[in-house]
């Protein structure tokens, strides 16, 4: 008790007021050096010109010109809105069953958490190598061809399976769905049980209850869940190249094509567009939804 | 009636509702799907020489592993592990010392934390390969060269810090700071409760942000591809593999560096299993004095 007073009336530049301060130096540090700082460069130099691969200072609208009135852009911008919408829409379903499977579903608590560890284990294996592994099971001759054509279903191979809008699709349903779990997991979690039970008193059935009950009181998490599967899917180049065969490009492999040859203030110009439209998509998406509530628990 | 045995299990009473066996096969069907296809081409990387991407199998030997590892037009793969490593146990050690920190900063409410939180979200949401033109420019700009062990090595942590704190909010939220307040009392020194109390606490946390400090940067590839200079890293060598080699070794490859991500999670899974098995029994123990 003692201590608690004397700390209470300590002068405004002790330690205990410092040290907050000083635990987050090194975080902060990082966060301007290699966030911060790297992004007002490529603000800056979406501003230079460019001419013979030579990068020159100026204060140029050219590269914004160029980004914004190319028919190419747009298309880009319309390629992967919908590959994000596909996927947002097959993740979620996904997500929000397996979290609802194994917050309401399995009783023991030890097998929940083994069941969620082998949701995640993949995560923590390479996404090049997941991509990849795909392509022997969609290809001509792959598994799922041989299989169709062993059962009598197609006498040809069906070649929209590789290298194709859905291809690349299901990379990123096998890639990102765990972003989407990990988070309507986490406020399933927290729902009082008892509110399933007032819910039955009052006469909601099981599908009112759903609706009712559990889908407002997860909206947080698959808020969440959503920003980060949109947010990757639109910030992602090498799924679409690969997965697409070279046929599909997307915003950010557009930038990469510009870096490989050097137009570094082309993909700059357009690397503020891409993000100033996601940021305002999260700002907006984050008037609506309390997410650091959500993050830090309530504090 | 059913009110009063639903209370276990919200959906239904003891015998389990329908809904169990369709949800059960969602996600057995999505353990299938997200583990099926990984072991196809750990299966397709033991093939013999006459080996092709696809099934069906044709012999049974190491020898697309030998190709990789001994095989100069497949690239090179030990020397792009031999930075990967180092680097990804530099961006782990990093990132738990950092996230420990600036999780202990954030129980207090401090001037800009709020900024300072979303500023971390961004850096989690950002595209990757923005960030990584921008730190390759800001280096090229600067007259510094671009190198695994600084530009790439900060690239990753723009990356494995989100994640590194996002999870010790989740520990510091269950964790009671009376712990410190008894230590501090019983004459503990600020080090001493930290050194003491708080870190053996928080300790099966800390293993988890490890894991994903290691694992996160071992497979980084976006953030690290315009920032690691001359030499690659293992993610870019699978990524130039798949635009110019045609063979099982890039099966191989998989089969290796994932091999690797799985030995790191089950020393990281167990050591937090062993842990917490110990505390429950010292708790029991204690009980039973």
């Amino acid at each position: 008790m003692l201590t608690l007073t004397q700390r209470s009336v300590a002068s405004p530049f002790s330690w205990t007021r410092l040290r907050p301060y000083l635990q987050v130096m090194p975080l902060v540090a990082v966060m301007m050096v290699f966030v911060v700082a790297p992004l007002c460069f490529v603000v800056a130099v979406s501003f230079f010109r460019y001419d013979n691969f030579e990068v020159i200072p100026d204060f140029s609208l050219e590269n914004y010109q160029s980004v914004l009135t190319s028919h190419l852009t747009l298309s880009l911008y319309l390629t992967m809105l919908k590959l994000a919408a596909f996927t947002w829409v097959f993740t979620l379903l996904i997500g929000f069953s397996v979290a609802y499977f194994l917050v309401f579903h399995v009783r023991n608590r030890t097998v929940a958490i083994g069941l969620f560890l082998l949701c995640t284990v993949p995560f923590w294996t390479s996404n090049v190598i997941r991509m990849i592994s795909w392509l022997p099971l969609l290809g001509k001759q792959g598994v799922i061809n041989s299989a169709l054509m062993f059962l009598g279903l197609t006498d040809k191979p069906l070649t929209f399976l590789l290298f194709s809008d859905f291809s690349v699709i299901v990379s990123y349903v096998h890639l990102f769905t765990i972003f989407m779990i990990v988070p309507i997991f986490n406020t399933m979690s927290r729902i009082d049980r008892s509110l399933f039970e007032a819910a039955t008193d009052a006469g909601a059935g099981r599908f009112g209850t759903l609706v009712l009950v559990v889908l407002p009181l997860t909206k947080s998490g698959i808020v969440l869940g959503s920003i980060f599967v949109v947010t990757l899917v639109m910030g992602d180049f090498y799924v679409v190249r690969v997965m697409s065969g070279g046929t599909d490009a997307s915003v950010v492999s557009a930038m990469y094509d510009d870096i490989s040859t050097l137009l570094f203030p082309h993909a700059a110009a357009s690397a503020v567009i891409l993000v100033t439209l996601l940021t305002l998509m999260v700002a907006a998406i984050l008037r609506v939804v309390n997410v650091r509530g959500e993050l830090t628990g309530g504090r | 009636m059913a009110t009063a045995v639903s209370r276990a299990n919200p959906p239904g009473p003891d015998r389990r509702p329908w809904t169990f066996y369709a949800l059960g096969a969602v996600f057995a069907g999505y353990v299938a799907f997200l583990y099926g296809p990984m072991l196809c081409i750990y299966v397709l990387s033991f093939q013999g020489p006459r080996g092709a991407l696809a099934f069906p199998m044709r012999g049974l030997s190491l020898f697309w592993f030998r190709q990789l590892l001994f095989q100069a037009d497949t690239g090179d793969i030990l020397g792009a592990l031999s930075r990967s490593l180092p680097l990804a146990l530099i961006v782990m050690t990093l990132t738990v010392l950092i996230s420990l920190a600036a999780g202990l900063a954030f129980r207090s409410r401090f001037r800009g934390s709020g900024a300072l939180f979303y500023l971390v979200i961004a850096s989690l949401v950002a595209p990757g390969y923005v960030l990584s033109i921008g730190i390759g420019l800001m280096f090229q700009l600067l007259g510094f060269e671009t190198s695994w062990y600084t530009s790439a090595l900060g690239a990753q942590l723009s990356w494995t810090l989100p994640f590194g704190l996002l999870i010790m909010f989740a520990i510091f939220g269950r964790f009671s700071s009376a712990y410190e307040e008894a230590a501090r009392d019983l004459g503990a020194s600020s080090a001493q409760s930290m050194w003491l109390v708080v870190v053996p606490i928080l300790l099966p946390g800390m293993i988890a942000v490890a894991l994903f400090g290691f694992t996160l940067s071992y497979d980084e590839f976006a953030r690290t591809l315009q920032t690691t200079g001359a030499t690659n890293t293992v993610p870019i060598e699978i990524w130039s593999m798949t635009q110019n080699v045609t063979s099982p070794s890039i099966y191989a490859l998989g089969t290796l560096t994932t091999a690797l991500s799985f030995l790191v999670i089950g020393t990281a899974l167990t050591s937090i299993g062993v842990i917490q098995k110990r505390r429950i029994n010292r708790a029991k123990t204690l009980a039973g004095a």
